[in-house]
């Protein structure tokens, strides 16, 4: 494989540190990936050269930073394949993306008595916002359960979907058990009841190539910080059939098309559903994130990662009460384990000592702890600059701390 | 001994230990030898609930003095939690509550302390403080 792993580190420079004294290992990419050099210097270039407000000013400023801006935008169609760049809606965050769609597809759509069908292995992002809406509407959460490898129970949730059912929410990816779930499946089933389905990519768009529109998709939500882009940029998009229907989510600037006392009309999507001046900075640096996972081709990335899972789970399995959460056949870079009776916390902190950076605890999914019935899990994930020499080391480490545990 | 003296005792126990290893194989030796609490003490009144791990902590007023007995689910905090135990147990209220827990600090010890480790250890000895407030009070 072409993969030219030293070109890709030297990206990233925050790679060449060390932590207590030992090279660093960054073992948390599924919480959060680092920035690239390309995405500091898009910054920077932004603040030094034509840095001004967007969509607004006749000056020459706003108006390229409103070009590049808007480029970003069309950057993002046709990384997930979307029909129209309308449909590229910037948030904050999955979290705020997902919030988006829970109050004002929930607003307009859902009723009292309704369901909403969400995952037993969502992120609590994809499941507090639902729960919200179903409150205040007097909706009901119906659970679509997964098997102990970790697969989602696509004859339950066919057994599940009834004439109440509004909005499915499920994952691409799931962020503790790994499993990329068989969302074209899930989306086919519910579509042929007319059902609309939310899937949260954030852990499936910096792994594995997505095409929204194949996968026919309502809503696909994401994040740019855990795509080695910058923090506080998030990504919705929205068929338009549904954006177009939907009420505003937040009033303010740019959202509005005439205001007056009397009466406010709203401008057209995406606009609609970006009030406020948005970060403008972080969705133009996300565009050289974006830049780079397209030069090294997102079939390279997952290529290199699925190598990099199966030599660490083989790697983990030799290890005695070694316990693997997650094992679908169509598994992504995350690995979730436990050993013995030892308390991830107590790993962590120990590992931590020796310049490695893991997860552990419940990773924002108390459901999948519940499931399995354990406090949390150690949770070792990896991107695009990990390399089989890293985890040689991890493995090593991993068997000091057990010796001293 | 007072409260000051027993942290000056146990600093003076770690300064053999040279690498952080050695330092917290004690640690986990100290967390291994404390004595577990009675599950009917494990339950949610006594529990201060951490993101990553959990502590227990039961107090006890007797004679005028505060017995502390507590545990962790995690070894390095059930480690920290015997030390603390070591230093505040058996102390009047006001001793509590003039206390200067500083000893964590002066191990190196300190990121187990950080809100952001949630662990439960920063709010056990905020706990610590607040049984020794209320003593106090009712003691007056």
């Amino acid at each position: 494989m072409n993969y030219d792993i030293q070109k890709i580190r030297s990206y990233f420079p925050v790679l060449q540190q060390k932590i207590h004294n030992h090279p660093l290992i960054y073992f948390d990419n599924a919480a959060s990936a680092q920035k690239p050099v390309q995405v500091l210097k898009a910054e920077e270039q932004l603040h030094n050269h034509f840095y001004g407000n967007i969509h607004r000013a006749a000056h020459f400023m706003a108006d390229k930073a409103t070009g590049e801006f808007e480029a970003v935008r069309t950057k993002i169609q046709h990384f997930i394949h979307a029909e129209l760049r309308e449909e590229i809606i910037f948030t904050k965050g999955t979290t705020e993306s997902v919030n988006l769609v829970a109050n004002s597809f929930g607003e307009k759509y859902i009723q009292e008595g309704d369901e909403i069908i969400v995952s037993e292995m969502e992120h609590h992002s994809n499941i507090v916002p639902w729960q919200l809406v179903a409150g205040r509407k007097n909706a009901t959460i119906v659970q679509l359960p997964f098997t102990d490898s970790g697969e989602l129970q696509l004859d339950v949730l066919e057994k599940r979907i009834n004439a109440k059912t509004k909005i499915i929410a499920v994952a691409h990816v799931s962020n503790v058990l790994g499993t990329i779930n068989q969302v074209e499946k899930i989306i086919k089933l519910a579509h042929s009841k007319n059902i609309p389905v939310f899937i949260d990519g954030a852990q499936a768009v910096q792994h594995l190539p997505v095409d929204v529109q194949q996968l026919d998709a309502d809503f696909y939500a994401f994040s740019a910080h855990k795509m080695y882009g910058p923090n506080g940029v998030g990504v919705l998009y929205g068929k338009r059939k549904w954006l177009d229907k939907m009420p505003p989510y937040q009033g303010g600037g740019e959202m509005i098309s005439e205001v007056s006392f009397q009466k406010t009309t709203f401008n057209e999507i995406p606009y609609k559903f970006e009030a406020g001046t948005p970060n403008i900075t972080s969705v133009i640096a996300y565009g050289a994130a974006i830049d780079l996972m397209d030069e090294t081709g997102l079939q390279n990335i997952g290529r290199w990662e699925q190598n990099l899972l199966n030599y660490a789970t083989s790697k983990l399995k030799e290890i005695p009460g070694m316990k693997i959460y997650g094992e679908a056949p169509e598994k992504s870079s995350v690995i979730s384990f436990t050993i013995k009776n030892i308390h991830p916390y107590d790993v962590g902190m120990l590992i931590d000592k020796m310049g490695i950076a893991v997860r552990t605890g419940h990773h924002c999914a108390d459901p999948v702890m519940q499931h399995f019935n354990v406090p949390g899990t150690i949770r070792i994930s990896f991107g695009m600059y990990n390399t089989t020499e890293e985890i040689d080391l991890f493995m090593e480490a991993l068997k000091k701390v057990l010796a001293m545990l | 001994m007072s409260i000051e003296e027993i942290q000056q005792q146990i600093i003076e126990e770690f300064s053999v230990y040279e690498d952080w290893m050695d330092k917290y194989s004690y640690l986990i030796e100290l967390g291994n030898d404390l004595k577990e609490l009675d599950p009917k003490d494990k339950n949610d009144q006594n529990l201060i609930k951490g993101c990553q791990s959990r502590v227990w902590l039961v107090a006890e007023m007797n004679d005028g003095k505060i017995y502390f007995r507590g545990e962790s689910d995690a070894v390095i905090v059930k480690g920290l939690v015997a030390l603390l135990l070591r230093v505040v147990s058996g102390r009047t209220p006001k001793e509590l509550v003039e206390a200067d827990l500083h000893f964590i600090d002066d191990l190196g010890l300190k990121q187990h302390l950080s809100p952001t480790r949630s662990n439960g250890l920063l709010a056990m000895v905020k706990q610590i403080r607040l049984y020794g407030v209320a003593y106090s009070r009712i003691a007056d």
